[in-house]
């Protein structure tokens, strides 16, 4: 008692003064945090997930190790990693790839992006703690078309960020007996691709390189996997056998396919961090 | 060291103290000061009417602060690849620079550190511990540079009466900071960086605009009409955890009270003016003071002040020279 005794007086204006400072500063406080918690919303919601950049760690463990710094961007040479905006909540600045606008084509031969990270958020070596979901391993490291006959042709990656999926298979032209002659995506398209042919470290806009095919393969000829994907005669629900793109396990789900679909909207699109069933 | 407390204390939120003790030196100096009352007036009015009023320090600083950013952004845009990456994160040429507080996130929510993590952050550590932690709020940080031009806005509608500056309390900041820890820890996400308008605005300028910024723009509007640099002040963890780092920088703002009038126009100017109580009439108990960790070294204060009272200072290094 004789302490509060010791104490100034404070006037009543004063307390007044002081608990409104309290009570505004409770306020705030309550405000930007109730304001932060609104980015679970995107993150629980059903939405479709975002397709993420080769060697990403589960969705949970991307999003909390990202430090959004956007190096993973700036290394990839045909620009297919962009980073999420506000509408992804917690998912803010984290990277994600639209395959349909641009796909990642391997054109780099060593991941950069994963070389980037600096928080092992895309990883060649996922650290033991973390879990491997069913069927998101690859059965053997993918061979890249592009260097096959390289002493060392396959890609550094462990597992796949998605399974491609023929969606839309009455609009697929290689089911139709249909063949393709012309820019793959229209005049208008920026999305960019590595052709062998033309050069071997500088992808080209898919537009500058038209296409003359009697039956569309274009899903299978330009996927840079080896293996993960081939036309096969398949028997319709009508008994008649069709060509139909097929897509097998060496799938990484890079989105190649999905881009590079002459139907729209796309025949074959990817599942993002689909995992492969046999 | 029990000031190095009090100024700790004084960073998470306490009130400034009055000293303990003030020292023989210093009750001479006041004597001095004051024994002719005519004559102080005198030095004063003469201090004023001769300080050139300069923009020296802020104009370095805003210099830094925009190549600093510019730098980033041509890194990506030229292709120049000198600094790659945002503020929260990025690579000086191929050397990795991790923010302190964004690594504290990740490390926090994601409970694992690998080693580039761990590299860029202590280099990082080591920066700032040198060149006093704060120094990236004012001499860095994008939203400050933004805020300090709004700030002016407000300031100017405060005159005007138009608006009043609302003022929390500065503990505010210290709870913030633990409750995103705790978030990051709790959620596994890491909550802040979703507000955060460095890294908002850092990647903005690199990536380009976005909707996010909105919220930055209603950042700025609760600054101009509701509370004078309210982010920076009162909720902003990245400030509170680069001033623990920089508390015992050798490079501060030191405070002379020999040459003080003690008429306040430093407390005016400063983002954090708990810091300059000890410029108040009879708050100092040495001669020279550093002003402690909230100090953005901003040099406002030293720009502003008429008779050098205030200047910058490497401790130790300035005995030698």
């Amino acid at each position: 008692m004789s302490d509060s005794k010791a104490k100034p007086a404070t006037s009543i204006e004063k307390a007044q003064k002081a608990r409104r400072k309290f009570l505004q500063s409770v306020g705030l406080t309550a405000g930007v945090v109730g304001l932060s918690l609104l980015g679970y919303i995107p993150v629980v919601d059903a939405r479709p997930p975002r397709l993420r950049p080769p060697g990403a760690l589960n969705e949970q463990d991307f999003l909390s190790s990202c430090i959004k710094c956007g190096q993973c961007v700036q290394v990839c040479p045909v620009q297919a990693i962009k980073l999420a905006d506000i509408g992804d909540g917690f998912g803010l600045g984290v990277p994600y790839i639209d395959a349909r606008a641009q796909a990642c084509d391997f054109s780099c031969d060593a991941v950069q992006c994963i070389l980037a990270c600096p928080t092992g958020s895309l990883t060649y070596e996922k650290p033991d703690f973390l879990n491997i979901r069913d069927g998101a391993p690859l059965a053997a490291a993918p061979i890249l078309k592009a260097k096959e006959k390289d002493a060392e042709p396959t890609l550094n990656l462990k597992e796949r960020i998605g399974v491609a999926r023929l969606a839309r298979p009455e609009s697929c032209l290689a089911i139709q007996g249909r063949g393709f002659k012309g820019q793959a995506r229209g005049a208008n398209f920026t999305g960019e691709l590595r052709y062998m042919a033309v050069d071997r470290w500088k992808p080209v806009p898919v537009r500058e390189h038209p296409y003359d095919l009697e039956l569309c393969d274009l899903c299978v000829r330009e996927c840079p996997v080896k293996d993960a994907i081939e036309l096969r005669p398949v028997k319709g629900a009508d008994g008649v056998e069709r060509m139909t793109p097929t897509v097998l396990e060496p799938c990484v789900g890079c989105g190649v396919c999905e881009m590079i679909c002459p139907a729209e909207p796309a025949a074959i699109v990817i599942d993002p961090q689909a995992v492969w069933k046999a | 060291m029990s000031r190095f407390v009090d100024l700790f204390m004084g960073m998470l939120g306490a009130a400034p103290k009055k000293p303990e003790k003030v020292s023989e030196k210093v009750q001479q100096i006041m004597f001095l000061k004051y024994e002719d009352k005519d004559r102080y007036i005198k030095e004063k009015l003469h201090a004023r009417d001769h300080h050139i009023v300069s923009h020296k320090w802020r104009n370095r600083r805003w210099a830094v602060l925009i190549a600093t950013n510019l730098l980033f952004v041509f890194s990506f845009w030229l292709d120049i690849q000198i600094l790659e990456g945002a503020l929260t994160a990025s690579r000086f040429v191929g050397f990795h620079l991790i923010d302190l507080n964004s690594a504290l996130q990740v490390m926090l929510a994601h409970k694992h550190v690998i080693v580039n993590l761990f590299i860029g952050t202590f280099t990082v550590f080591l920066l700032w511990v040198l060149l006093g932690g704060r120094s990236f709020c004012s001499w860095i940080c994008p939203y400050h540079l933004l805020a300090e031009w709004t700030e002016e806005l407000h300031l100017k509608l405060v005159d005007k009466k138009i608006v009043t500056d609302h003022q929390f309390h500065r503990g505010t900041r210290t709870v913030f900071w633990i409750l995103f820890a705790v978030l990051a820890v709790v959620t596994g996400y890491t909550v802040f960086e979703t507000l955060s308008p460095t890294g908002i605005l850092s990647r903005a300028l690199i990536y380009g605009p976005g909707l996010a910024l909105a919220w930055v723009f209603l950042l700025l509007l609760f600054e101009i009409f509701w509370s004078r640099r309210a982010w920076c002040r009162y909720v902003c963890p990245i400030g509170l955890t680069y001033g623990a780092v920089g508390a015992i920088s050798p490079l501060q703002i030191s405070y002379n009270v020999e040459q003080c009038f003690h008429e306040g126009d430093c407390r005016k100017v400063c983002l954090v003016p708990h810091v300059l109580d000890v410029t108040v009439k009879g708050r100092a108990g040495e001669e020279s003071l550093g002003l402690g960790p909230d100090c953005t070294r901003c040099g406002l204060c030293v720009d502003v002040c008429p008779t050098g009272a205030l200047r910058f200072e490497v401790k130790g290094l300035s005995k030698l020279l």
